[in-house]
């Protein structure tokens, strides 16, 4: 019995140890950001290799998103007599929820575990150190980078998601199933407020850009600089950074809605 | 020990731990200025953890390391970044920024800490790389090069920032005996022609030797032995002997710790 209850200790005394160094990493993440402003060039690469580059599987997710909305909600819809209102129920359920959510677990996939895997793989073959040791500060010149363009490039994602979505539900909706074009605009337009709805959905873009991005980047400074280390690195990038976008979105909208 | 002006490293009484598992268990040794300086010892007794804690990467428990007079362990971040600027290390695997290439990886350093102009960069990059005989290898990117390339490429970007020292981990491990060869005369060379003090982390014997004027060597913590190699040819220790021969057995024994052999196997057959 006791010991299991020491294994149990252990076991938490080391969650909370690792949480820990994930804080004060973070500490020293937001200190470095200020050296970007004498290079945006670096931002800019970041930018590209995370926000452009994922682009492609946002807007085909998106549009696929958007028609199935489309088409579950006329199913539903239908048997009321109010098939009108796809246009505000495809339109609030990406701007509020789907969005912001899916283009969150997009880019944990996409990005974030690249980014993990490119920094444990820096790590495991002493380039962060060889960078150490020249004098450069890996949380300006790798860590800082990455983290802001996750920030910057998660809620443009998301918006750009929602849009998307918004088109493919007209797609389906007014090119597919024959709803009025101008019902499923108006409706979508007198019942999405700017700032409750759009707003909202972006503040949740930029919190989950935040956390993700600094899960993808100290799972990658933290790992066990081995093949196995990046490995288990990468599948917590992906685990920890889906659950923590679940768990913030449940708070998020409690607060906001 | 040496005299004050004659050590560039001084470590005294250095304690460093991992774990349950002591590395250094009072450690004091002085690096001379302008020599090739060898670290031996057999694996695992924390030769590159020595190295990485010259270089302020980790701290020790207790003790100090001075470097050209300033204690490593007590330096501001900006301090310590300011000394590395006068250090290179070559690390055993090279280091070299896979995602530029051989060109731009030996730039790399002066583009961080200079503002010089794109043409003073290109002499100071072509003249380190040709000293190294890679100038021909300049577009090649990390992934290109052979094991002893990549660290020539990574020695070039070492020196191109005019180091007074510069730390070598395992150089010569896995290397062909040909790449051997280039690499030995390059850190002799390297070391008379720009009057630096060099230190190097090795087990290979007749290779460290060879170009080394001061040998220094490690086991469980502390220093066994340290003087130059015609000192340590000739010294009585059995243990530097059997480490200097290569005998499997000796004071280092052959066998683990283990019971009694004859015990043991009686004991199984019952």
């Amino acid at each position: 019995m006791s010991g299991f209850l020491q294994r149990f200790g252990a076991y938490w005394l080391s969650i909370l140890e690792r949480l820990g160094r994930a804080t004060l990493f973070l500490f020293q993440l937001l200190g470095a950001l200020f050296s970007l402003a004498k290079r945006p060039s670096l931002l800019i690469k970041q930018l590209h290799a995370s926000g452009v580059m994922t682009l492609s599987i946002v807007l085909v997710s998106g549009l696929f998103v958007g028609m199935v909305l489309a088409l579950q909600a006329y199913n539903t819809l239908i048997d009321f007599g109010q098939e009108d209102r796809i246009g505000t129920l495809v339109a609030l359920t990406l701007v509020r929820e789907l969005g912001p959510v899916v283009t969150g677990l997009l880019f944990a996939g996409r990005a974030g575990s690249a980014m993990t895997a490119e920094i444990g793989l820096m790590k495991a073959t002493e380039q962060l150190s060889g960078l150490e040791m020249m004098a450069v500060d890996p949380f300006k010149r790798i860590y800082a980078p990455r983290f802001l363009a996750g920030f910057i490039a998660l809620p443009m994602l998301a918006a750009m998601f929602s849009a998307v979505g918004v088109l493919g539900g007209h797609l389906v909706g007014v090119e597919v199933l024959g709803i009025d074009a101008n019902a499923y605009w108006s409706q979508m337009h007198n019942s999405v407020s700017f700032i409750n709805d759009v707003c909202n959905g972006l503040i949740k873009g930029l919190v989950f850009g935040f956390v993700v991005s600094w899960i993808s980047i100290f799972e990658g400074a933290d790992c066990i600089p081995t093949s196995e280390g990046v490995s288990s690195a990468t599948t917590r990038t992906v685990v920890h950074s889906s659950l923590a976008i679940l768990s913030l979105d449940f708070l998020l909208t409690a607060v906001m809605f | 020990m040496l005299e004050e002006g004659q050590t560039l490293v001084q470590i005294r009484d250095l304690y460093f731990s991992r774990g349950s598992n002591d590395i250094f268990r009072g450690l004091s040794v002085d690096i001379p200025r302008g020599k090739v300086t060898t670290i031996l010892g057999p694996s695992g007794t924390g030769k590159t953890t020595l190295l990485k804690m010259i270089g302020g990467q980790l701290k020790p428990n207790k003790g100090s390391i001075k470097v050209d007079g300033l204690d490593v362990g007590s330096l501001s971040r900006s301090q310590l970044y300011d000394l590395r600027k006068r250090m290179g290390m070559l690390f055993q695997s090279g280091a070299l920024l896979t995602d530029l290439s051989v060109y731009e990886n030996v730039a790399y350093p002066l583009r961080e800490h200079t503002n010089l102009p794109e043409s003073l960069i290109s002499h100071l990059v072509l003249m380190r790389l040709h000293a190294v005989g890679l100038r021909g290898a300049k577009d090649l990117s990390p992934a290109e090069l052979s094991g002893g390339m990549a660290r020539r490429a990574a020695l070039a970007r070492a020196l191109v920032f005019d180091p007074m020292m510069i730390m070598y981990d395992e150089p010569f491990t896995g290397q062909d005996p040909i790449s051997m060869g280039v690499l030995l005369e390059l850190i002799r060379t390297v070391n008379t022609a720009l009057g630096l003090t060099s230190l190097m982390v090795s087990h290979d014997l007749q290779e460290a030797i060879s170009i080394s004027d001061y040998l220094v060597v490690i086991s469980e913590g502390v220093v066994v032995e340290a003087g130059s190699p015609e000192q340590l040819k000739s010294s009585e220790s059995a243990w530097i002997q059997q480490f200097l021969q290569g005998a499997p057995d000796g004071p280092v024994p052959f066998q683990a710790p283990a019971p009694d052999y004859e015990t043991q196997l009686l004991g199984a057959l019952q």
